[in-house]
């Protein structure tokens, strides 16, 4: 491979992927909410 | 899957809505959607063609500008107005629902004829094992003793292919019964099983070709830009068009499933890792087509641009050949074919549930019942029509057409009429913005508004002058007039009829508690139609 298409093929998967890891990341910081789901018994 | 719920003593039984076990699910879902045959036999070529390396330059223009901002599109009706297209079309406005029946019978042509791919795909999964079609007699193979395949100026035959026809009656089984099972059961487990079994599979695949002999100049052709290919207004428009119909956008898939989502769920940061999944995965395909690719050249002695191809042809013609000549062929054969098996699967049971839902919220129907009567009738279609020796011919007309015609004009429509029909950019904004991490403004407006319709204007003007002026394909003027044009017109005209068809009384637009709740917790001002069902005593949930 040439050193244009080693670079390119850095270049992409860089932005694309990262761009996957970085969107994953930032979401999975924020939980989702469980607001409409019943809440557990209370033991006594 | 669906229970019916008591209504409080009334007349009628409300069929519950039903939801995603959680968000992950839904994500899973979505990319399983997106990530089809398009990602592995479509995106590798169309980079190519359009400057390689270069390429990345209007792709990832096509993701961030269009692609992207119209899936937060599609995410922010399905979720704020909680149905299939048809119904939150509808309730986006009375006069849009013919939006959302255009965008239902755009998945029932595409379904008819996916599952046809999906039994080829499965056959050639299990033709891997032995290189059943045999060293270098992979062309006739297909075409020949696979799909025996007629003449295109024999028009439509009867003649039907037992080695097509079980194999579609298997996929449709298969589909069957992960669309009955529903929402959580069916199609969320189907995508949590499929969808780790693709990936793995799928990396797999492309190791092992990175490591064929001359995988590299493959790659190298791949990458290597060519920034004069950027000059070319059509490289910019199939860029803009590969992302539209990657990431099944337009086309009420993920109007769908987005409504099944629960009322805080983070949107937009669910969507950008949809989309940004979705590139990954046609990268990935790229490195592992054009590595087969490259080897396929040096192996036949030939340059890697003359071995170059895509759709069908790459599939079932170029990857047989590779497969024959590489060492552990039958591995990478069955890995390939295998995981089109999966990415179809996925992507053939989101299509389905954009008509099943819609029956569901237009009929009240439970989901059995609405699976049935939808998946049945369309499986027989698929049968007739592509377990035949003509299959091939029809399958490459519908494909072309509804894609062209079909998705592409419901896209163009579709962000006019939101954006400067009803002015709906802002409250879906303010919507997305509502729960989601990731904020929307006058960015994302300008986007939809006026690079979105910009962009699908162009492609469809260059499209409708592409087919009018020679026939698609060379194909006799019979075939395209019905197969084509006249499908194309038929689902327009049809979508304008079943939008004018009342809404009953046990229809989700009259009767839907569920709503009715989410509007209240929401703050918004409560649903017409579903007043008019409450004074009607039509099972209200109190």
């Amino acid at each position: 491979m040439t050193g244009t298409a080693i670079t390119f093929m850095i270049i992409s998967m860089v932005l694309v992927w990262g761009g996957l890891a970085v969107s994953t990341w930032s979401l999975f910081r924020h939980p989702e909410d469980i607001d409409d789901e019943p809440l557990p018994p209370v033991e006594l | 899957m669906s229970s019916p719920t008591g209504t409080g003593g009334t007349a009628h039984k409300v069929v519950k809505r039903e939801a995603f076990g959680s968000r992950n699910v839904f994500i899973l879902s979505a990319i399983g959607s997106a990530v089809g045959l398009g990602n592995i036999w479509r995106f590798p070529y169309v980079a190519y063609e359009g400057g390689g390396g270069a390429f990345l330059v209007p792709y990832l223009c096509a993701l961030l500008t269009a692609g992207i901002p119209l899936l937060f599109l599609d995410y922010s009706i399905g979720h704020r107005f909680r149905g299939s297209a048809p119904l939150a079309f509808r309730r986006l406005n009375r006069k849009t629902e013919v939006l959302g029946w255009w965008q239902v019978l755009i998945c029932v042509v595409i379904a008819v004829y996916y599952a046809a791919i999906i039994a080829w795909s499965t056959m050639y999964t299990a033709f891997s094992a032995t290189l059943a079609w045999g060293k270098g007699n992979e062309g006739s193979f297909f075409e020949g003793e696979f799909l025996q395949l007629s003449k295109p100026t024999d028009g439509v035959t009867f003649d039907y292919v037992p080695g097509v026809l079980w194999p579609m009656l298997g996929v449709w089984a298969v589909i069957l019964v992960i669309m009955v099972l529903g929402v959580k059961k069916g199609i969320g487990m189907a995508n949590n099983i499929f969808m780790p079994l693709l990936t793995v599979m799928f990396l797999i695949m492309v190791i092992q070709a990175v490591m064929l002999p001359g995988a590299m100049d493959g790659l190298n052709a791949f990458f290597t830009p060519n920034w004069e290919a950027l000059k070319d207004p059509a490289v910019w428009a199939s860029a803009y068009g590969h992302i539209f119909f990657s990431l099944s956008v337009a086309f009420g898939i993920m109007v769908t499933y987005s409504s099944y989502l629960k009322r805080k769920t983070d949107l937009t940061g669910s969507g950008l890792v949809v989309g940004f999944a979705n590139s990954s995965f046609e990268i990935l395909a790229g490195i592992g087509v054009f590595a087969a690719l490259g080897f396929m050249a040096q192996s036949s002695g030939q340059g890697v641009e003359d071995v170059v191809s895509g759709g069908i042809g790459l599939a079932f013609v170029a990857f047989p050949t590779i497969a024959s000549n590489a060492a552990g062929g039958s591995i990478i054969g069955m890995l390939f074919f295998g995981s089109l098996v999966f990415a179809g699967v996925t992507s053939l049971i989101s299509i389905l549930e954009v008509i099943v839902a819609a029956v569901q919220d237009k009929l009240g129907w439970a989901r059995v019942k609405a699976t049935l009567v939808v998946t049945i009738p369309i499986a027989i279609v698929s049968i007739v029509l592509f377990a035949s020796t003509s299959g091939l011919f029809v399958l490459d007309i519908t494909d072309a057409f509804i894609n062209q015609f079909g998705i592409m004009a419901v896209a163009f429509v579709t962000v006019l009429v939101v954006a400067y029909g009803v002015r709906a950019l802002p409250k879906l904004a303010a919507h997305l913005n509502g729960r989601s991490t990731f904020k929307v403004g006058l960015i994302w407006r300008l986007l939809v508004g006026i690079v979105g319709p910009l962009a699908l204007g162009y492609m469809l003007v260059s499209e409708i002058i592409a087919k009018t002026s020679e026939p698609y394909e060379g194909y006799p003027g019979g075939m395209l007039a019905v197969f084509g044009w006249g499908m194309v017109a038929a689902v327009i005209v049809l979508s304008v009829v079943l939008s004018m068809i009342p809404w009953g009384p046990n229809s989700k637009a009259k009767n839907d508690p569920e709503y009715r709740e989410f509007l209240a917790a929401e703050g918004h001002e409560p649903d017409r139609e579903q007043i008019a069902g409450s004074a009607d005593g039509e099972g209200v949930r109190s």
